[in-house]
């Protein structure tokens, strides 16, 4: 389980990114954080495994603070977190299966990293993904050789390869067009539940947010407004999150069609 | 016809009475420096004849002095091949130190870039004589010229590759748990690799000229024969030696060209 509690970012520039933030992420739980741009979705993500250092407030992984741990320690926890990235973050002059090998680098001694040396079973089980994410035939490929879609089904291999007991995304579909982000997002949706951990996911467009989270956080300007079940996410609920407040009702008159919004959303999670 | 709209300069007034001014500036330099170097315009009438009977003293090339020659030339090699190595060896540390986003702190970054200031400020002849000084002449004091000159030079290049590194896969893996030195070998090396290579040998190019010169402050080398032929004014030796260094620059300057483009 992971515990967020009361987390705040103050950045050097004086930009209070998070403004206290508190959640739980438990079970096979897929989250979705939304919210405007700048409302401070990466920092919260980036936060959780301190790419980003929180300037207060707690992250707990099970028993572990992961606030506070050494240097040595953070390295141990991260080894539970998988992280996926927006622009897959994959070296691209290596190939895909030494890629998705470097998600066990945590666990490797720099002599045998040095020498590329993985484990057997690393090996074994870097196959076994390749399949799942349906990469078979490209693992000696360069990774620029490939596609947006497949760049990031390695970018979701390495981070599964850790056997992380959480996996954190941050905006993973949007470098990727609509059709190759259903497809990212039913992939995570099956790593969920078949690996039985929680993905949160930092997410811009409402609708995926809507079809496949178990859960939406709602974030604007640093805080969380919203935190509940997709079916809860009315309009007033969007309002909140996205016009500070303010509803669309307000902004363009008495007649305005909020209601073909949600006419699209059950449209949508009908199919 | 022409009205405003139509016409067009490159440059307005203000920026073309700027350059006439630069061009002056830069004629009355060029014309001050000529007179302070006060030249004796008396040799320049002989120099054509002087010319003429240099050549006809150096042709034919002394073909069976290049038996001779092959020694010093290979010890010519010897010395920029490993000039080179041992200069990157010690300039990839310099080079991390001297790239912001890998130097550990300030002072760290300051080091760096002294380094590669300094080394690449003293002349290879210069470095050269020190080292005959300290080491006495021979290849040695070469190999440690040619080395300590190019610290700079390699580092430099080095330092501005890493500073071009893309930093998402530093981050995805450190994010996996890996230690900054896994970091370095599994994100950083691979990225930088082809410039590292190219740094290389096109350094490695620059050392094997630099080496066939060395020998003339007794660093070894082909520059030595060079020197002591032309103190015997065997002229016909050094049109041998010429040509050998010709034909060794042209090799040196293919190859590397070659090894560049295939990193590409
Ligand atoms: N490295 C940084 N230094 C200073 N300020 C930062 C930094 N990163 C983010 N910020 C600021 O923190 C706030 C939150 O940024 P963040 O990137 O977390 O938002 P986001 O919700 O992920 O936005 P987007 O949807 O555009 O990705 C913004 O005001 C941003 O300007
Ligand atoms: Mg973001």
């Amino acid at each position: 389980m992971l515990t967020v509690d009361n987390l705040e970012k103050t950045y050097d520039s004086g930009d209070k990114a998070l403004k206290g933030v508190s959640f739980e992420v438990s079970g096979n739980e897929i989250v979705a954080i939304i919210g405007p741009s700048g409302a401070g979705k990466s920092t919260l993500v980036r936060s959780i495994n301190r790419l980003t250092e929180p300037t207060a407030g707690r992250v707990s992984l099970d028993d572990t603070e992961v606030t506070g741990l050494d240097k040595s320690a953070l390295r141990d926890v991260r080894r539970d977190m998988g992280m996926i990235f927006q622009e897959f973050n994959l070296v691209e002059r290596l190939t895909v299966m030494e890629n998705i090998l470097s998600g066990r680098l945590g666990y490797l001694s720099t002599w045998n990293a040095f020498r590329r040396n993985f484990p057997p079973e690393d090996i074994k089980r870097a196959r076994e993904i390749l399949s799942r994410v349906n990469l078979e035939g490209v693992e000696n490929n360069r990774a620029d050789e490939l596609s947006g879609g497949q760049r990031q089904r390695v970018g979701i291999a390495r981070a599964v390869i850790q056997r992380p007991k959480i996996l954190l995304a941050d905006e993973p579909t949007s470098a990727l067009d609509p059709d190759t982000s259903r497809e990212v997002m039913s992939l995570l949706t099956d790593i969920a539940h078949e690996d039985d951990i929680p993905i949160i996911i930092n997410i811009h467009e409402v609708d995926l947010a809507v079809d496949y989270a178990d859960r939406i956080i709602g974030l604007s300007d640093g805080e969380i407004v919203f935190n509940g079940p997709p079916d809860d996410l009315d309009q007033a609920a969007r309002d909140k999150i996205y016009r500070g407040g303010e509803s669309i009702a307000d902004r363009e008159g008495p007649s305005a069609g909020s209601s073909t919004d949600s006419d699209d959303v059950i449209a949508e999670r009908g199919d | 016809m022409s009205n405003s709209t139509d016409s067009w300069s490159r440059f307005d007034r203000r920026e073309r009475l700027l350059r006439f001014f630069g061009l002056l500036a830069g004629l009355v330099i060029l014309v001050a420096a000529w007179r302070a170097m006060e030249v004796n315009y008396g040799y320049a009438v002989t120099a054509p004849r002087e010319l003429a009977d240099l050549f006809g003293r150096m042709y034919p090339p002394n073909v069976g002095y290049s038996r001779k020659i092959v020694g010093p030339l290979l010890e010519t090699i010897n010395i920029s091949i490993l000039g080179t190595a041992l200069a990157i060896v010690m300039a990839i540390p310099v080079a991390f130190l001297g790239a912001s986003n890998t130097a550990p702190n300030k002072p760290a970054y300051l080091l760096g870039k002294f380094i590669i200031s300094f080394t690449r400020s003293v002349n290879v002849i210069i470095w050269a004589l020190i080292f005959v000084v300290i080491f006495g002449p021979g290849a040695l004091a070469g190999v440690l010229a040619i080395s300590i000159r190019s610290i700079g030079f390699t580092a430099k290049l080095i330092a501005e590759a890493i500073e071009e590194i893309d930093r998402g896969s530093v981050e995805a893996i450190t994010a996996a748990g890996a230690s900054p030195v896994d970091v370095l070998i599994y994100s950083i090396v691979p990225q930088i690799k082809p410039a590292f290579i190219s740094v290389a040998t096109l350094r490695w190019d620059i050392n094997v000229r630099a080496s066939t010169i060395i020998g003339f402050v007794g660093a070894g080398g082909i520059g030595v024969p060079l020197q002591t032929e032309i103190n015997y004014f065997n002229w016909e030796a050094v049109l041998t030696i010429l040509i050998s260094i010709l034909g060794l620059v042209l090799i040196s300057e293919a190859i590397s060209a070659y090894l560049r483009k295939k990193v590409m």
